[in-house]
Formats: C-alpha cells, sequence, structure tokens
C-alpha cells in the first residue's frame, strides 16, 4: 500500500510538473505576450516599445529558463536600466543590494504577482479558494445525499414505475448543462417580471420582489438561502444525474445478489434488507464516482460563477485567462490540476479501503 | 396588427391541456405509490368453469395513466396540426408548426420507411422497438433536419438571422414587425433579442452549428481514440504506459482553461491549430490504410487500386480540409505550402477550425481509455485465440476481430459523447470563444441574452431549451440503443 501511494505520489509530481510546463508555455507564446504587454502599457504601444517592455521584464529569455525562475530552480532576472536602476523577478527598484533574494520561485514559496489584480498572487487565490471551498462545500451537501436517495429508490425495485421515473429525472439532469439550467432558474424564479415569483408576490406569500435573487455577489459576504441557493442548485442538479445513475446501476446489481435472495427467504422485512443488508454494499462504487466527480464541479463552478456573478477560483480563472495573467493562471491551473490528481488518488485509495474483496486479497 | 397569443385561436383548448397535465402528473405520481403496497391480482373462477384475471387496483391506475398521455399526446397533436393548417392565426405554436412544415413531412417519411423495413435494418431497425430510443431519435432527427433546410437551403427562417429590424429590440415573442412589407414574414415568433434580431431565426440557424460540428468533431474524436486505443489494449506495456500518460495528462486539465487557452484569437495567430489540425486529422487516413490493408494485403491486385482510390480521395479531403489559401500553417514569419488554391476543394474559417480541433483534442482521450479498455476485455477472448492461432497479423485481429465486437458500447457512447461536445460548443458559446460574436449557435446566443435575463428572459431561454431538447434527445436515443444491443 505504501509503495502504490508513493508511486501515485510520482506520477502526479510528474503530470503536475507536465501540464504546468504546457500552459507555461502557451501563455508564453508571443503574440500572447504582446497581448500583455499592450493591455499592460498602452494598446498604441509600437513594436520596438513591446519588445522593450518585454526585454526588461524578462520575459524574452528561452523557455526553460523562464519555467526554471518560476519554479526557483534558477536564479531570478536582473535588468540594470541606463540610469543605473537595477530591478528584477526577486526585487523591486529600491531594495538594497543584500537583500536581494537570487532565486524566487514556487519551491520557495513565492507564487508571483498577478498583473491583473495588481497584487500578490497567493493571497488573491486563497482569498477567492476560500470562496468557492463554500459553494463546493453546499453543493456537495445538497448532491451527495439527494443523488444517493434517488440512486438507491432507484435501483432497490429495478423496472418498476418508480424507478423509470427516477431514471427518466436523472437522464434529463445529465442532459441540462449548468449554462442552461442556470439561465431557466434565472428566468423562472429569480425575474420579477416572469415565471413563478410574480405570482407568488401577488398572491403575498414572498415579501421580496423575486423568490430567489438572480445574483450571488451578495452571498460573497454573507450567504443566505435566498442568495445563494440557485448557484447551488444549478451545480448540483448536472452532477447528481450521473452519481444517481451509477449508484442506482450499483444498487440494482447488489439487489439480485444471493444473499439478498438468502435474506428474503428468511422473511427479512423489505425496507431493512434496503437499509441494513443492500446499502452498506451498494455504496462502494458511488464513492469513486463522487470523488472523482468533483474535478468536473470545477467546470461547473466556473460556468455558475461567471453565470451568477459570484466572485470565487472560477470567476479567477476567467479573469486570468482572458487578461493572460501567466503567474496567476499558473497558480490557478496547479490548483485546479492538484484537486484532479489528488481526488482521483483518494477514490483509489478508497475503494481499496471500502471493498472488502480487494482489501484482504 | 394585434401582437400574436401563444395558441391564438386554439385557445380553448389551454384549459383542456392544462387539466390533462395536472391529471397526468396526478396519476403518475399515484401509480408510484401504489406500486409500494404490494396488491395481488385477483383470479375469479365463474361458474361455467372459465377463468377472469383482472390487474388490481395498480393495473386499473396503470390504464388512466396510458389513456391520460395519450390525450395528451392528442392535444399537442391538435396544437401542431392546427398549426400547420391555420397557421399565425393558431398563435406563436401554430406560425413555428407551420414554418417547421419540412422538417415535420420528412421525420414523418424517415419514421413510415423505417418502421416499414425495420427488420432488414440491423440495430437502426431495432431502434424502433423501444419506445425510448424513438422519441430521442425523433427530437434528434427534427435538429438534424431543422439544422439541414434552414442552414444549408435557408428554409424555414422568417428573417435574415443578422439583419437587425429597428423598433424590434427585446420584444416579446409574437410582437408584429414593425414597418413590414408586404412579402415580408409579419411577425418575430419568439420575439426579438437586444440587438433586434429575429429569435426564432437565429435558433433555427444556430442548429446548423450544432449539426455541422458535432457529429463530425466526435467521429475524429473516435477515429484518433481508436486508433491509439486499440494497440494500446493489445500490446500493452510500455506503448500503453506512455499513451496512457499522455492521455490522463490531457484529462487532468480542466476543460475550460484548456478552452481559454486554446481557442483564442492570439493562438490561431501562431499556427498552433493548424498543427494540431494536421496532426489529429491525419488519423482517418491513417486509420482506413490499415483497416483495408490488414485486410487484404493477401490479394495486392485488388488491395493496391483499393487503397490507391480510397487514400487519394481521403487525401484530398485531408489536405483540402487543412490548407487554407495554399497554406497549411500561415504566420507573419513563415509558411509551409499545402495544397494548391485550384486544388483546394473548401476552407475552414480559422475560427472554426480551432473550435473543431480543440473539441476533438479534449474528447479523444477518453475515447482512447474507453477503447483500450475494450480492447483489453475483448483480447482474451476464444475467437481472439483462434485468429492468433490462424495466423493472423496484430492489426487484423484488431480492426476486424476486437473491433466489430466492441461496436455495442461504442455506438452507444457516440451518441453520448455527441452530446457532451453539443454541450461542450455551447460552452465555448458561452465564453463567447472561438465563433464571432454575431455567430448565431446557441451559447453565444444564451450568452448574449443572459445579461438581461431578469427583464427579457425570452432571447435566452429559447436556445437554451433548444440544447436541452437535443441533448435529452441523443441521450435517450443512447438508452434505447443500449437497451436494444443488451438484448441479443
Amino acid at each position: 500500500m505504501g509503495i502504490f501511494i508513493l508511486r501515485r505520489l510520482g506520477v502526479m509530481l510528474l503530470t503536475a510538473l507536465c501540464l504546468t510546463f504546457i500552459v507555461f508555455w502557451l501563455t508564453n507564446l508571443y503574440p500572447n505576450l504582446e497581448k500583455l504587454a499592450k493591455t499592460q502599457g498602452n494598446f498604441r504601444m509600437s513594436d520596438e516599445a513591446v519588445t522593450s517592455y518585454l526585454g526588461d521584464r524578462g520575459y524574452l529569455q528561452p523557455l526553460p529558463v523562464k519555467f526554471g525562475q518560476w519554479l526557483g530552480v534558477m536564479p531570478g532576472w536582473v535588468t540594470e536600466k541606463e540610469d543605473g536602476t537595477v530591478f528584477g523577478r526577486c526585487f523591486g527598484e529600491g531594495t538594497p543590494e543584500d537583500q536581494r533574494p537570487v532565486r524566487c520561485g514556487v519551491i520557495q514559496g513565492d507564487w508571483g504577482f498577478s498583473t491583473r489584480f495588481k497584487d500578490e498572487v497567493g493571497p488573491t487565490v486563497i482569498t477567492r479558494l476560500a470562496l468557492t471551498g463554500k459553494l463546493m462545500f453546499c453543493v456537495l451537501l445538497l448532491m451527495v445525499p439527494s443523488a444517493l436517495i434517488v440512486g438507491v429508490l432507484a435501483g432497490m425495485r429495478e423496472g418498476s414505475k418508480l424507478d423509470r421515473s427516477l431514471s427518466t429525472f436523472s437522464i434529463a439532469t445529465t442532459a441540462t448543462p449548468e449554462y442552461v439550467s442556470g439561465v431557466i432558474f434565472i428566468a423562472v424564479l429569480a425575474s420579477s417580471k416572469f415565471g413563478l415569483s410574480p405570482l407568488l408576490a401577488e398572491w403575498g406569500l414572498i415579501d421580496s420582489k423575486t423568490l430567489f435573487l438572480g445574483s450571488a455577489t451578495s452571498a460573497m459576504k454573507d450567504a443566505t438561502f435566498w442568495n445563494f441557493f440557485l448557484p447551488v442548485l444549478t451545480i448540483s442538479l448536472y452532477g447528481m444525474g450521473y452519481i444517481a445513475r451509477m449508484t442506482r446501476a450499483s444498487m440494482a446489481e447488489v439487489m439480485t445478489a444471493q444473499y439478498i435472495r438468502t435474506a428474503r427467504l428468511k422473511g427479512v422485512k423489505f425496507s431493512d434488507i434496503v437499509l441494513k443488508h443492500a446499502l452498506r454494499n451498494a455504496l462502494i462504487a458511488p464513492f469513486t464516482v463522487i470523488m472523482l466527480q468533483i474535478p468536473w464541479l470545477l467546470n461547473g463552478v466556473v460556468i455558475v460563477e461567471t453565470l451568477f456573478n459570484y466572485k470565487g477560483f472560477g470567476w479567477l480563472l476567467v479573469e486570468a485567462a482572458g487578461n493572460n495573467d501567466i503567474e496567476l493562471l499558473l497558480a490557478v491551473s496547479v490548483v485546479s490540476v492538484a484537486v484532479v490528481l489528488v481526488t482521483q488518488l483518494i477514490s483509489d485509495i478508497g475503494y481499496v479501503y471500502l471493498n472488502p474483496r480487494i482489501r484482504i486479497s | 396588427m394585434e401582437p400574436l397569443t401563444w395558441t391564438g385561436s386554439l385557445s380553448g383548448l389551454n384549459l383542456i391541456f392544462l387539466l390533462l397535465i395536472g391529471l397526468l402528473i396526478l396519476s403518475i405520481v399515484v401509480s408510484i405509490l401504489a406500486s409500494m403496497v404490494p396488491t395481488a391480482d385477483s383470479r375469479a373462477v365463474s361458474s361455467d368453469g372459465t377463468m377472469a384475471a383482472d390487474s388490481g387496483a395498480t393495473g386499473f391506475i396503470n390504464m388512466i395513466t396510458g389513456y391520460l398521455f395519450y390525450a395528451t399526446v392528442a392535444v399537442v397533436l391538435i396544437y401542431l396540426i392546427g398549426g400547420v393548417l391555420m397557421g399565425t392565426s393558431a398563435g406563436i405554436i401554430g406560425g413555428m408548426s407551420r414554418q417547421f412544415l419540412p422538417v415535420w413531412i420528412a421525420l414523418i417519411l424517415t419514421f413510415a420507411l423505417s418502421i416499414l423495413y425495420k427488420r432488414k435494418l440491423g440495430l437502426y431497425g431495432k431502434l424502433f422497438d423501444s419506445t425510448v430510443g424513438m422519441i430521442g431519435f425523433g427530437i434528434v432527427m427534427f435538429w438534424v433536419y431543422t439544422g439541414i433546410m434552414g442552414g444549408v437551403f435557408d428554409m424555414l427562417v422568417t428573417h435574415d438571422s443578422l439583419s437587425q429590424t429597428s423598433g424590434m429590440k427585446n420584444k416579446l415573442p409574437g410582437t408584429p414587425l414593425r414597418g413590414a412589407e408586404e412579402s415580408d414574414f409579419q411577425w418575430f415568433l419568439l420575439g426579438g433579442d437586444n440587438l433586434a434580431r429575429d429569435v426564432f431565426s437565429r435558433l433555427i440557424k444556430g442548429s446548423w452549428v450544432v449539426v455541422q460540428i458535432a457529429p463530425l468533431a466526435t467521429l475524429f474524436a473516435f477515429m484518433v481514440g481508436i486508433t491509439l486505443g486499440l494497440p494500446a489494449g493489445y500490446y500493452g506495456g510500455r506503448l500503453d504506459t506512455v499513451l496512457s500518460f499522455l492521455a490522463n495528462l490531457i484529462l487532468a486539465f480542466p476543460v475550460i482553461l484548456l478552452f481559454y487557452l486554446l481557442v483564442t484569437p492570439e493562438i490561431v495567430l501562431t499556427g498552433i491549430p493548424n498543427y494540431m489540425a494536421v496532426f489529429l486529422f491525419a488519423f482517418p487516413l491513417i486509420f482506413f490504410a490499415i483497416l483495408l490493408n490488414s485486410r487484404y494485403y493477401t490479394q495486392p491486385s485488388f488491395r493496391t487500386p483499393l487503397l490507391i482510390v480510397v487514400l487519394g480521395f481521403l487525401g484530398w479531403l485531408y489536405l483540402s480540409l487543412v490548407s487554407t489559401d495554399g497554406a497549411i500553417v500561415q504566420t507573419d514569419t513563415y509558411r509551409i505550402p499545402g495544397l494548391p488554391v485550384t486544388l483546394d476543394g473548401f476552407d475552414i474559417d480559422g475560427g472554426i477550425l480551432v473550435v473543431f480541433v480543440s473539441v476533438v483534442f479534449v474528447n479523444a482521450p477518453t475515447v482512447f481509455r474507453i477503447v483500450r479498455g475494450l480492447a483489453l476485455d475483448i483480447k482474451t477472448r476464444d475467437y481472439v485465440a483462434a485468429a492468433q492461432t490462424r495466423g493472423e497479423g496484430p492489426w487484423y485481429i484488431m480492426l476486424w476481430e476486437i473491433l466489430p465486437n466492441a461496436r455495442g458500447p461504442l455506438i452507444v457512447d457516440f451518441c453520448l459523447r455527441i452530446g457532451y461536445t453539443t454541450i461542450l460548443l455551447g460552452t465555448l458559446g458561452f465564453f463567447g470563444l472561438g465563433l464571432e460574436s454575431e455567430s448565431p449557435d446557441w451559447g453565444s446566443t444564451i450568452n448574449a441574452g443572459r445579461r438581461l435575463l431578469a427583464l427579457y428572459p425570452h432571447a435566452a431561454i429559447a436556445p437554451a431549451l433548444a440544447l436541452l431538447s437535443l441533448v435529452l434527445g441523443l441521450n435517450l436515443l443512447a438508452d434505447g440503443l443500449r437497451e436494444e444491443s443488451l438484448r441479443d
């Protein structure tokens, strides 16, 4: 087990390194750098001005050197201007000579400087991650129990009316991407002119103008059911159908097993069979699926945060990518790749741990 | 002119329709609840010795549900047929129904012919044994016909999808066209968007973008996945390790990050999409070359002309696809010459190409993993061992023994993947990547409409529902196919 985890960690590290290098390469292509220079300087820069801007800031070094500097294994660039001022990757203009660090990169804990937000990358990412963490927590809280309930109810009597209705529901949710369900929810539940809200307001059932708020900006400070439920529901629905279908398949398989038949022949109550005999074995497979679903939720987070204007990690990704903010984008991709790889690892280990057939052999 | 209502002169039916829908939902809920309570069928022996069975209360409820369902379908059909006959006097739905008349005819013809000959049509024919599959197939074909007729032949649409009409900005569905000429269509059936363009016509034009790109991109992804996945699963070893690592590498990328990095005008300038196109589009060529060669290499007199014809045609398609204006890659600093303009069959716009390439790129690793898994499973079967004993080559075994036996899961996944590709295309449009902002595709339209969502939702709702129905149709179709392919 120990060797297995160590080997997986090694592969993870290699994957993360390869992926960050690809992101680094794509963001450092010359047209992207030119765009960066023009958004930072001004849009009518001449070609020479762009070159000198980029050259001064170390963007025109060879790619492996730049990547090494970002990682912190190579000494950072230092530029000496004609008027004698010296500045570099690791220090500003006024720093005295003895306080200038040679290397500053990820290994030293320095994630760089965001050109979009004019701020250190590390703290920026952490603030946004905390906001998205809140969103994800609520999503998991809603999605996992409801998906498991739907899946178990559908799978316990395969082919019944209930099964068919719930399966249709799960298919419908997997066919509804977040940008479609979000738009429909806002139009039906959060518009003061259309859908349910005007009706409900007229009947005096709701105090505010709309049933839910169509923008989650206020939920960043203070999340309530009113302003936070729609984004959470939108993300949960898309992920839910898939988990429910997997749970259903797993439950249906368990229900045909010999020991369930034995229990029935012994005369155990149906509810006891489902809850005490079948459920524990049926939940092993969905666990893996839930873990692997988390990276998929990341996509949903980006869409929903854009749609509901919630300034979290997904919004940060869109801002960083839209403005070619290289160091911020690298930090964002490191975080999202880490999420993918860590959830894969947890799902593998968890599967081995939960499944006695694998654990004992 | 009066603005149109939704159902016009058929509005008398609305109450009945609502009532039917309410009763249908109620009866489904009751029948689900009733199925929880076990009831035995009661059998009665009558005095003359015959036996009568009745299916009890559950059967009765199910019968009512069935009738209610048929009644609801009948009312919907009345709306549609009434619309075809009366046009806009049957309201917005009627007007749309008449516009879709060619699609209805094509659908009815397709279904009639398919059901007539379904026993001779293999898996496709069996699809018509499953209700779910038929519903899914119907929805998918509806959009396919809409896309082809509206996009290629310019039928169905009521107005130009790009031209703006003064005074029609954000107008509600059914608003009469201001200052309409005699020859114009008199209404904006689904209203106007925030640039005063007709939502209905844009919806139809948008379906062509999806129908054009999604199946083709999925097909290319399958070619790449199959060509790489079969040897990875069959040979295993180091080849498998390397290819699986690369596939996992791409899969570990969050899709949206990848799109944001790949689908930008700056990346198009560097020519990277062209290199990717050259690489990815070569796979069908390799696939067909190996496929035919491994089968017919023992009869060179037949194989050589066959390969020359097939590869010549595919090669021409390939070169036309990857070269634009006589160059494969054209940047400011250098160019790689390709097919001369005179021989170039068609040009693909840089924006579309980058969308196409990145969608193939994202889908291919998943297909690779599925094919690899199937190949790992099937290579242990007896018929593979028999072929190996016969002395068949490895590629013959992969392409003519393993692949045909993996077709069931692959066809099902193909349908699901087209749906997923449709969602991806919508995502690209939603973030305004790749296609131009005035493009009528559904994702871009949703993106444009979402800014005024709380006030004028119709401009975003229409494409959202269209996308939803197409993806749902593909999912149902896949479900039906899975059911039918498991049956044999």
